[in-house]
């Protein structure tokens, strides 16, 4: 369909990437009077719903590595993560005004209380905490949370001023299906030819989804499996990795480049999980919310933001991932002081090392800027996957 | 006073009896135990299965009053914790490696059960699957959905009473083999109230002047059966019958409230404070403000095993499951950032303080993320200063005499000069 | 007369500042503060004092006055110099009485007089007229004289250099810890005094005049009437409590004193920063601090001063240099000497990453700025770190950038803000 070569592509999602005024978005909002953006955090939230609405969900992912944040230290102490900081400093340097209302998913206590400094701070915007259960029953955590989707619903009918039916939902549930399908299949493009879609191309092509309504986004994916399939590109002697841990503060682009420049080929990772969370599609037949309901509870991507009920299924997302993806290894990348991911470690590790997955743990922010350590550990891990297997 | 002449109270002689005897309970190997959070631990609940309520939170602080906790955070550290995260979880770990001793002296025994009372703090979703880990014994989850607008609304209630009948009920029924009888709830429930009439009576005792407590440092030694294994029990009622008669006595004669030293001879400061305290030197903390005049009228940390002040919450009994539910999503740490404003500082309008001090704990994110801007609302709101120290709960390391010494002082003068405000411009002259 | 000091113990320098009951500052004084608290609050205490009877003396004289005020603060210079090189002399002998010296003290009694000798010959060139000092601490200009003489000396008369500085050192501990009485302060300016009207024609003044103003202003007692302390050593300080004020309000008032619109206070000190809020009145409305850890504070510029063997005063002159200023993150001090030597390895040039460590100190003071309430009205950057040109670059760029325009004052006398707002607070304790 098009004729764009990878280069192309990927500078226009580099692009998108870079623009923390988010240009696309106002753009989109300004084309027609009366459109409404919602901002939502990392992990999940179902943008199904605010799809429904007519309004565009855009992701918000903090600062990025190059903005220097002066007044989001102002409102955190130094032992807190970084990505609440600089959230906070767009928000009053008039990155976001133009976002109509945040969406904050219960990721930890900090994203929580991020929810109450909007409240505090941005009174005329809708700010909604998205609390997904910790109960799994059907009609115990199902109930719950399809009832905070209908609320959800409701809040952004009264903002948009128009219903949102059934049928809206339906049919932004097949939009969010279409575009998972073409999100998945890029993945298993990199975890089969992960020469042919380096990680840093794949997330920046994810980040223009963050931005882009999903219709646009699924036709770029689309463009860019072509062009990257057609793509003559060498394939090097690099170890196969799970990352993981990174699924909230955005590791630095750099640092993506770094793994695979080091040795590392990433054929997997829990960035940017909210375009793979539910694993399965979802039924565009029936109840819509309940629909959602559904496939949160049973068919839904693991973190450490999500309770386990079950301890032999801990760490089963992350070897499920190790095995079908064929990896040799995983980095664990938690952002410093990133309670759910350097709790949950410890738990994981104790999973993966009695199968013989090696692994490396290294810690970033989103504004890392040093490089040279994360290159010289990965690579020796490379190295040393190398050398055990030849052996 | 000096500090031989100190004598412990009633109230303080039958608290302490109290705690040894749980402690022995707990170790003496005769019942079942459950470990659980103090934020929304179910106490009343767990009661009518005869199960012990042991509080991973109460181990923490006792190990770091009798100054093991820096240790027991090293070994959790040294297992692979990272330097960032809570140390209450990396002292509770540390002190399992290190034979899980009981203050008594006995050996804690493995729980029963994990009661995992999900209010307020994302930790403990972690903390208890690291528990899980190590005792793999039952462990129930109960969500408590974040009262994000202010209000818990009807489906946050249906949800957690459904969690409570559908899965916590019959997992401690397994656990006990006793059959839930939820007129027994309603007797607890019932001398919960009660208790709680007499609590809400003494934390409103520091609207005196002078305050005849201090609602923080002291405050932390009257929360102690409220807030742990003494809801719903006798004991909890008949202490704090003997609390109130001491404070009365104390109204009457005038006395300010007390230091680790004895009673402070002059009020000179009356603070609301935010946050925890600090566990590993909460007495030269303690003595920081009492050496200072610096009284605590009115803190959020009374308040992290459930709010009856604010908007008048009590236990009850004629809805016993419902009621559960209201206490766990009304809990301080569970209530939203603007609702932990407008109570801080109505406290401050209400108790006739001098300003807002925020004891900002790294551990605590649940806390802390957002006491900044939390003391910023607050100074507009009520005119008057606030002040922000940084410590941490059980981490001697993030303990720093000095320097939260010197913000106190600075903050005192701040107080003393802001007083003098009124004839200030004639001397500063210019 | 009665005087209002208040003395501020920093964690390397002591300074004091003394005003009247006008409010006017009469003197101030300054000394390093050594380990001993105690002593450097007496010598900075005595400094101002010392500057208080030289603009009393000014007064005096009236304006025609400057030239000759110049010259006999230089000779009075040279005479305290002078004075205590001979403490020093004598304690020096004082040691060799010691056992272990009976066979070589006669040869190091030679060798130190030499040195003495030679050091009063080269104190008249120090103190010439025009002649710079690195530093008017007798222990810098002393110690570093003797380290010069002592070697030659010490191999002259073949003893060991080594028990020549180990002499040394035990001495200038006890001369340090020596404050002049008044009586001699007094006797040395007389003899300045005396060599001024000897040497220089056409000062001005009329000799008798200028004779009979000098004893009038010796004979003027500088009482102690209230002295207030403030500083990290306060709590050290042999003051009852109520004589001791948060260096906090002391450099709120202080700052107002210096500069009455301001309303925004930013102090970069050793250990830490401050972020003050004052009011029209010079009372503090709110403060915020640095953390834990000493990122963005002077004693960050000291750990990369250190790891690039420079000295601390050479940073900013050399970061005026860059022609770009790279991003740096980590103002965490235990990573900078590794990311510092990385990006030297690297190839970037010295002075580039130093304007962006400079850029990234002020990040965070601005960030301390920002919590204690931001920039209302005029801002004031007070402490060690205001002198570093290339600091200030980086605050006026980032206040332009995140509050517009406005007035940024910065005293020469900056150093002074902590004690001259005790001062205040020492008049306010007895006005009031």
């Amino acid at each position: 369909m098009s004729t764009r070569p990878v280069g192309e592509i990927v500078a226009a999602c580099e692009e998108i990437f870079e623009d923390l005024s988010f240009a696309k978005a106002r753009e989109w909002k300004a084309a027609v009077p009366g459109r409404k953006v919602i901002g939502y955090m990392p992990v999940y939230v179902p943008r199904e719903i605010v799809h429904a609405a007519g309004m565009l969900p855009l992701g918000i992912l903090g600062g990025g590595a190059d903005m220097e944040v002066i007044h989001g230290d102002a409102f955190y102490q130094s032992y807190i993560c970084r990505i609440p900081r600089s959230t906070i400093e767009m928000a009053i340097n008039g990155k976001l005004d133009f976002v109509d209302g945040m969406m904050f998913p219960s990721i930890c206590d900090v994203i929580r209380n991020l929810s109450g400094i909007w409240k505090l701070l941005f009174k005329e915007k809708y700010v909604r905490y998205f609390d997904a259960p910790q109960n799994f029953r059907a009609e115990v955590g199902g109930v719950f949370y399809a009832n905070e989707m209908r609320e959800l619903r409701d809040g952004l009918a009264k903002l948009g001023g128009r219903e949102i039916t059934d049928d809206d939902i339906r049919r932004s549930i097949a939009v969010y299906n279409e575009n998972r399908r073409w999100v998945n299949r890029v993945y298993d493009f990199r975890a089969d030819f992960p020469w042919k879609a380096p990680s840093a191309e794949v997330y920046l092509l994810m980040r223009a989804g963050m931005v882009l309504p999903p219709g646009e986004h699924t036709a770029l994916m689309r463009e860019y499996l072509a062009a990257a399939e057609a793509a003559n590109r060498p394939m090097r002697d690099n170890c196969r990795v799970v990352l993981t841990g990174a699924f909230c503060e955005q590791p630095p682009l750099s640092l993506i480049k770094s793994l695979e420049m080091s040795g590392c080929y990433i054929v997997d990772d829990d960035l940017l999980l909210v375009s793979r969370w539910l694993l399965t599609d979802v039924p565009t037949e029936g109840d819509p919310i309940g629909n959602l309901s559904r496939a949160f509870l049973l068919h839904s991507a693991e973190t450490a933001a999500k309770y386990e009920p079950d301890i032999a299924r801990k760490g089963s997302y992350l070897i499920d991932s190790v095995r079908k993806r064929k990896a040799d290894g995983v980095i664990f990348a938690a952002p410093s002081f990133c309670d759910p991911a350097l709790l949950d470690k410890p738990m994981i590790i104790s999973r993966i090392e009695p199968l013989g997955i090696p692994y490396i743990h290294i810690q970033y922010a989103e504004n890392s800027s040093q490089m040279q350590p994360i290159r010289e550990q990965s690579g020796t891990f490379a190295d040393s996957i190398k050398l055990w297997s030849a052996s | 006073m000096s500090r031989q002449e100190v004598v412990k109270s009633l109230s303080q002689v039958k608290q302490k009896e109290m705690i040894g005897r749980n402690y022995d309970r707990i170790t003496g190997g005769t019942v079942k135990v459950s470990s659980t959070f103090v934020p929304g631990n179910l106490n009343e609940l767990l009661m009518c299965f005869d199960i012990a309520n042991n509080l991973p939170e109460i181990n923490a602080i006792q190990n770091a009053m009798r100054k093991k906790s820096g240790e027991m955070i090293a070994e959790a550290e040294r297992s692979g914790h990272s330097e960032d995260v809570c140390t209450y979880v990396k002292a509770d770990i540390g002190m399992m490696a290190k034979g899980n001793i009981a203050p008594n002296g006995k050996p804690f025994p493995d729980p029963d059960v994990l009661l995992l009372s999900y209010t307020g703090c994302f930790t403990f979703m972690k903390w208890f699957e690291l528990l899980r880990e190590q005792y793999k014994c039952p462990t129930v989850m109960l969500h408590v959905p974040y009262a994000a607008d202010g209000e818990p609304t009807k489906n946050m209630r249906d949800y957690i009473v459904k969690q409570l009948k559908e899965d916590v009920i019959p997992v401690l029924e397994k656990v006990s083999g006793v059959k839930f009888d939820i007129d027994r709830l309603r007797e607890y429930l019932r001398k919960s109230a009660i208790a709680e009439n007499d609590l809400v009576w003494m934390l409103e005792s520091s609207k005196h002047k002078p305050s005849p407590v201090d609602c923080y440092f002291g405050g932390v030694y009257y929360m102690g059966p409220i807030f742990t294994a003494f809801r719903g029990t006798d004991e909890a009622i008949e202490y704090y019958k003997l609390l109130r008669a001491e404070i009365e006595e104390r109204i009457a004669q005038g006395l300010c409230a007390q230091s680790p030293d004895g009673d402070i001879p002059e009020e000179n400061y009356r603070l609301v404070v935010e946050g925890p305290p600090n566990w590993t030197s909460f007495r030269d903390f303690w003595r920081m403000f009492s050496e200072a005049g610096a009284v605590v009228v009115a803190s959020s940390y009374t308040k992290v095993g459930g709010v009856y002040d604010y908007d008048g919450f009590r236990h009850d009994p004629d809805h016993p499951l419902e009621t559960l539910a209201d206490y766990c999503l009304g809990v301080y740490t569970n209530r939203n950032l603007p609702t932990r404003v407008d109570m801080l500082a109505r406290n401050i309008v209400e108790y006739d303080a001098d300003g807002l001090l925020v004891n900002s704990i790294k551990s605590c994110n649940s806390f802390s993320a957002g006491q900044l801007v939390m003391m910023r609302e607050i100074e507009k709101i009520t005119g008057k200063p606030g002040a922000f120290i940084e410590t941490d709960l059980v981490d001697p390391r993030y303990f720093s005499a000095a320097n939260v010494k010197n913000r106190l002082e600075s903050y005192f003068q701040m107080i003393d000069q802001k007083r003098r405000a009124g004839g200030s411009a004639a001397a500063s002259g210019a | 007369m009665r005087t209002f000091i208040g003395i501020d113990l920093g964690s390397t320098t002591t300074k004091s500042v003394l005003i009247d009951e006008n409010l006017a500052v009469l003197g101030s004084g300054i000394t390093n503060s050594r380990s001993n608290y105690d002593v450097a609050a007496r010598v900075s205490k005595q400094e101002a004092k010392i500057a208080a009877r030289f603009t009393l003396f000014r007064n005096a004289l009236g304006k025609d006055a400057e030239h000759l005020l110049a010259d006999l603060e230089r000779n009075f210079r040279l005479e305290q110099f002078l004075s205590a090189l001979r403490q020093l002399e004598e304690t020096c002998m004082g040691y060799l009485d010691h056992p272990r010296f009976q066979g070589t003290k006669a040869s190091l009694r030679r060798a130190l007089e030499s040195v003495f000798r030679k050091i009063e010959v080269e104190a008249q060139v120090i103190y010439a007229p025009g002649a710079a000092r690195k530093s008017d601490f007798f222990r810098d200009i002393a110690g570093s004289r003797f380290m010069n003489l002592a070697e030659a000396a010490s191999r002259e008369a073949d003893i060991p250099f080594e028990t020549m500085l180990n002499i040394y050192d035990k001495s200038i501990i006890d001369v340090e810890s020596l404050v002049d009485p008044d009586e001699t302060v007094a006797s040395q300016m007389r003899s300045g005094l005396a060599r001024s009207l000897a040497s220089a024609e056409g000062v001005g003044v009329d000799r008798a005049e200028a004779l009979s103003a000098l004893g009038k202003v010796l004979a003027v007692e500088l009482e102690e009437t209230y002295v207030v302390g403030t500083g990290y050593g306060r709590v050290r300080l042999p003051f009852p409590k109520e004589q001791i004020r948060s260096e906090i309000l002391c450099h709120g008032l202080g700052a107002h004193r210096m500069f009455p619109g301001t309303r925004t206070v930013l102090d970069i000190g050793g250990q830490d920063t401050k972020g003050i809020q004052i009011d029209g009145n010079g009372i503090v409305t709110s403060f915020q601090m640095n953390d834990r850890c000493a990122a963005g504070c002077g004693r960050y510029l000291g750990y990369i001063a250190d790891e690039m063997q420079i000295g601390l005063h050479e940073l900013g002159p050399i970061a005026m240099k860059a022609t770009r200023v790279p991003r740096i993150n980590s103002t965490c001090t235990v990573f900078a000497g590794a990311e510092l030597r990385d990006r030297l390895a690297l190839g970037e040039k010295r002075e580039d990453i130093l304007a962006g460590l400079h850029r990234a100190i002020m990040l965070r003071a601005i960030s301390i700025i920002s919590r204690s309430g931001g920039v209302t009205n005029e801002f004031t950057f007070t402490g060690g770190v205001a002198k570093n040109e290339a600091a200030v670059r980086e605050l006026h760029k980032l206040l332009k950038e995140n509050y517009g325009d406005m007035t940024v004052n910065i005293s020469p006398d900056s150093i002074y803000t902590g004690a001259l707002g005790g001062a205040n607070f020492a008049l306010r304790a007895v006005v009031h």
